[in-house]
C-alpha cells in the first residue's frame, strides 16, 4: 500500500472515533505544551539572567590597577608579580597599550571626586562619578526618568534618586522615594560643581610643580536614576554622575593625587585606577591576561557567572525532564487508544488481510494513525505552551509592575524550540505505535474473521 | 483451543481444474471453511501441500501470500464483512489501495464493478444502509474488482433469501462463465449447489466423502 493510502486511510479512522482521538491527541496536545512551557521558561531565564549580566556591565570590564598603588584589589598578583618600584606607570600610553588590546573597546579612568554641589543657594557635598558615554545602555539606567548625556563631554549630571530628594529637600527616611517622583522638578534645573583645576606651571627639567585653581563649572541636571548607591554598580557611593569624558578634561585634583606629585618624577598624568571595557564576557579572561603581562594588576568578576551558567544548565535539565514525563504519560494513551482500537478493529483487520493487505500494510496504517495523532497534538501542544508561556509572562509583568519593577521576559520560545517539539512528540508517538501496529500485523486472519 | 487436536481438514486431495465451478457441500464443522482459508493461504496446513495456480502456497513468505490473495484470490463471505465506517465505493476500492493502483484507474474500476452487481447508484451509502442483498453484492464487487482468478465463496446466500440469494447466485455464475473464474463455492444448500455447480464436493468430518459431476454426486448423497 501506498503511503499516500495509508494516510487516507488512517485519517479516515482517526475521523471515525472522532471523540476518543480527540482526547488522546488532547493529551499529547497537554504534554507537548507541558514540555514547551517549560523548556521555553528554561530559555526565558537563562536569556534573562545573561542579559541583565551583559548589561550590568559588571561582567565585561577589567579594573587595571599599577602595581605601584597598594589598595590594589588582588593581593596574590601582587606577590607573584614584579616589585611595584619595578612596574610600569598606568599612564597615557598605557592607556592607549591597552585600548589597543584585541577585545577590548575602551579604557577609561575610573574618576570620583568628593566635591560641594550647589543647587539654587544651597551647598550639597557629595561624590561625583564619571561615566562613560557607554553605560548608556546599562540596564542601571533602564528605569531612568528624563534621558542619558546628549554627548561624551555635554555639561550635564544625572543625580541618584535619594540626591534628588535631598535637593527638593524632601525626607528620605520615609518610605522609598521613586525617580519619577523626584524627576519632575529637577530636570533641566541647573547644578553647580565646585572642583580644584590642577594646571601646570613651569614645566622645568628639574622641578616639577602646579598648582591648583578653584573653579565652578554649571550642570543641567538631565536625568534621575533608581541606581542604588550602595550596590556593586553604583559606582563607589556615588549620588551624581557626570560624563567621563567631561570629568578628565577638566584635569581636577583627586584625592590621591599627593602621592603621585611627591613622587614627582615627571609631569604626566598618572591614572590611579583604568577600568577596560572588554567585547563580550568571553573576552574578559584573554584580556586580563595580556594586561597582567603589561606589568599592571587586574580585577574582574566573572567567575560569579560560570557557576551561574551551570545552575542554568541544570535547570533546564529538570524543567526538561518534568515536561517529558508529561509527554510519557501522553505517549501511554497513545498506546492505550490504539491497543483499543486493534481488539475493537479485529474483524476489520482479518478482512483488510483477506482482501490481500501485507503485514506491512497493517503496519503502515497504526503506524500513520499514531503519527498523525502525534503531529497534531504536537502542534496543538505547541500552540498551547505558547499560550501559556504568555499568561505566565502576562501574570509576571504585572506583579512586577506592582512591585515598581520594569517588564521582563522570562519566557522565550526560539524556533528551534518549535521543530523540537513537534518532531519529538511525531517521534514519542511512532514510538508508542510501534507496539500496537506490529501486535496488528502479526494478527492471525483466521481468528481475526472468526471473532464476532 | 484446548489441548486436543481437531482435524477440520484431514487427509484431502482435491484437483481442481482452472475454470471450474465446485461447490463444497457438507454439515456443520465438516471443515468447508477451513478447507477454503487454506487455499486462500489465510491458514496453513501441518501437513501436505496446496498448490494453486502451480505455487507451493507453504513456501512463500507472508508477503508473498499477501500477493497471493490480492491478485489472484476474491474472497465472499456468508455475513458479507464489509467494513461499516467506509462508504460502498470505498470498501470496494480497498483491495486495489492494497495493490497500488492509481487513484483515478482504482475509482473507474470500482465504479464499473458496482455498475456490474448493479449498485452504481449507492457508491457514498454506507453498508448499514443497504440491505443484505445489495451488502453481499457490494461484497461480490470487491472480490471482483482485482479481476481473480479464482473466487471464494463462504455461503455467501447463507444469509439471504431465495430470490436475493439466486441473483447473487446468477452474478457469480455469469462472472465464472465470461471469465473463466474458478469458483469454489461452500453451500448448506444442495438446491443452489445442484443448480449452479459443474462439480460437486461433499465433506464429512474433514475428508471427502463424496466427489463427482453434478448428477452423479446428487445421487450418492442422496443414499
Ligand atoms: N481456530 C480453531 N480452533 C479450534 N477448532 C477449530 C478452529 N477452526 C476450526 N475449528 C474446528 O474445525 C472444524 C471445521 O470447522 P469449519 O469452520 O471449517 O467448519 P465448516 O464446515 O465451515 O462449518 P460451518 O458450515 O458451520 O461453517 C470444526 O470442528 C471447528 O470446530
Ligand atoms: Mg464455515
Amino acid at each position: 500500500m501506498k503511503l499516500s493510502d495509508s494516510l487516507d486511510l488512517a485519517a479516515s479512522n482517526l475521523r471515525q472515533s472522532m471523540l476518543r482521538n480527540s482526547l488522546t491527541t488532547i493529551g499529547v496536545a497537554v504534554g507537548v505544551a507541558s514540555l514547551v512551557a517549560m523548556l521555553s521558561l528554561g530559555v526565558g531565564l537563562q536569556r534573562l539572567a545573561s542579559r541583565r549580566l551583559k548589561t550590568s556591565g559588571l561582567f565585561d570590564t577589567v579594573v587595571v590597577s599599577s602595581r605601584r598603588d597598594l589598595r590594589s584589589f588582588n593581593r596574590e598578583q601582587e606577590i607573584k608579580g614584579p616589585s611595584p618600584l619595578d612596574s610600569p606607570d598606568l599612564d597615557e600610553a598605557a592607556r592607549h597599550r591597552i585600548e589597543k588590546l584585541p577585545g577590548v573597546l575602551e579604557a577609561y579612568p575610573d574618576q570620583r571626586l568628593v566635591t560641594e554641589l550647589r543647587f539654587g543657594t544651597k551647598p550639597h557635598l557629595t561624590m561625583v562619578a564619571g561615566l562613560p558615554f557607554s553605560a548608556k545602555d546599562n540596564d542601571g539606567f533602564e528605569g531612568m526618568q528624563g534621558r542619558f548625556f546628549f554627548s561624551p563631554t555635554a555639561p550635564e549630571a544625572v543625580l541618584q534618586k535619594n540626591f534628588a530628594a535631598e535637593l527638593l529637600d524632601r525626607p528620605s527616611g520615609k518610605g522609598e522615594v521613586t525617580a519619577a517622583d523626584v524627576a519632575g522638578p529637577l530636570l533641566g534645573r541647573q547644578l553647580v560643581m565646585r572642583f580644584a583645576e590642577r594646571t601646570a606651571a613651569n614645566a622645568g627639567a628639574e622641578s616639577v610643580s602646579y598648582s591648583v585653581v578653584s573653579r565652578e563649572l554649571p550642570l543641567t541636571i538631565v536625568g534621575v536614576t533608581d541606581l542604588d548607591p550602595d550596590s556593586l554598580r553604583g559606582a563607589g557611593r556615588a549620588r551624581v554622575f557626570v560624563p567621563e569624558a567631561l570629568l578628565e578634561s577638566l584635569h581636577t585634583v583627586e584625592s590621591f593625587d599627593s602621592r603621585d606629585a611627591s613622587r614627582a618624577t615627571s609631569g604626566r598624568l598618572l591614572y590611579t585606577t583604568l577600568i577596560a571595557r572588554v567585547a563580550g564576557t568571553g573576552k574578559v579572561d584573554g584580556v586580563e591576561q595580556a594586561i597582567r603581562k603589561m606589568g599592571f594588576n587586574t580585577f574582574s568578576i566573572l567567575d560569579a557567572t560560570k557557576s551561574l551558567r551551570r545552575f542554568f544548565t541544570i535547570l533546564d535539565l529538570f524543567l526538561g525532564i518534568f515536561g517529558s514525563l508529561a509527554l510519557t504519560v501522553a505517549s501511554i494513551g497513545i498506546i492505550n487508544t490504539l491497543v483499543m482500537a486493534i481488539l475493537e478493529r479485529r474483524r476489520e483487520i482479518g478482512i483488510m488481510k483477506a482482501l490481500g493487505a501485507s503485514d506491512q500494510d497493517v503496519r503502515g496504517l497504526f503506524f500513520a494513525e499514531a503519527g498523525a495523532m502525534g503531529l497534531l497534538g504536537g502542534v496543538l501542544g505547541v500552540g498551547l505552551g505558547w499560550l501559556i508561556g504568555r499568561a505566565i509572562n502576562l501574570g509576571t509583568n504585572i506583579y512586577l509592575a506592582r512591585q515598581g519593577f520594569p517588564a521582563e521576559r522570562i519566557w522565550t520560545m526560539p524556533g528551534w524550540l518549535v521543530g523540537f517539539s513537534v518532531v519529538f512528540a511525531f517521534l514519542v508517538s511512532l514510538m508508542s505505535g510501534l507496539y500496537p501496529a506490529a501486535r496488528a500485523a502479526r494478527l492471525d486472519p483466521v481468528q481475526a474473521l472468526r471473532y464476532e | 483451543m484446548g489441548t486436543t487436536a481437531i482435524r477440520a481438514v484431514d487427509g484431502i486431495t482435491l484437483t481442481i481444474e482452472a475454470g471450474e465451478f465446485v461447490a463444497l457441500l457438507g454439515a456443520s464443522g465438516s471443515g468447508k471453511s477451513s478447507l477454503l482459508n487454506l487455499i486462500a493461504g489465510l491458514d496453513s496446513p501441518t501437513s501436505g501441500k496446496v498448490i494453486s495456480d502451480g505455487q507451493n502456497l507453504a513456501q512463500l513468505s507472508p508477503n508473498e501470500l499477501a500477493k497471493y490473495r490480492r491478485r489472484k484470490v476474491g474472497m465472499v463471505f456468508q455475513s458479507f464483512n464489509l467494513i461499516p465506517r467506509m462508504s460502498v465505493l470505498a470498501n470496494v476500492e480497498l483491495p486495489l489501495r492494497f495493490a497500488e493502483v492509481e487513484r483515478r484507474e482504482r475509482l473507474r474500476r470500482a465504479q464499473s464493478a458496482l455498475e456490474r452487481v448493479g449498485l452504481s447508484n449507492r457508491l457514498r451509502h454506507r453498508p448499514a444502509e443497504l440491505s443484505g442483498g445489495e451488502q453481499q453484492r457490494v461484497a461480490l464487487a470487491r472480490a471482483l474488482v482485482n479481476e481473480p482468478g479464482i473466487l471464494l465463496a463462504d455461503e455467501p446466500t447463507g444469509n439471504l433469501d431465495s430470490r436475493t440469494g439466486a441473483e447473487i447466485m446468477d452474478l457469480i455464475a455469469r462472472t465464472n462463465a465470461a471469465r473463466k473464474m474458478t469458483v469454489l463455492l461452500v453451500t448448506h444448500e444442495q438446491a443452489i449447489a445442484e443448480q449452479y455447480a459443474e462439480r460437486l464436493v461433499l465433506l464429512g468430518d474433514g475428508r471427502v466423502v463424496a466427489d463427482g459431476r453434478n448428477a452423479k454426486a446428487m445421487a450418492r448423497s442422496d443414499a
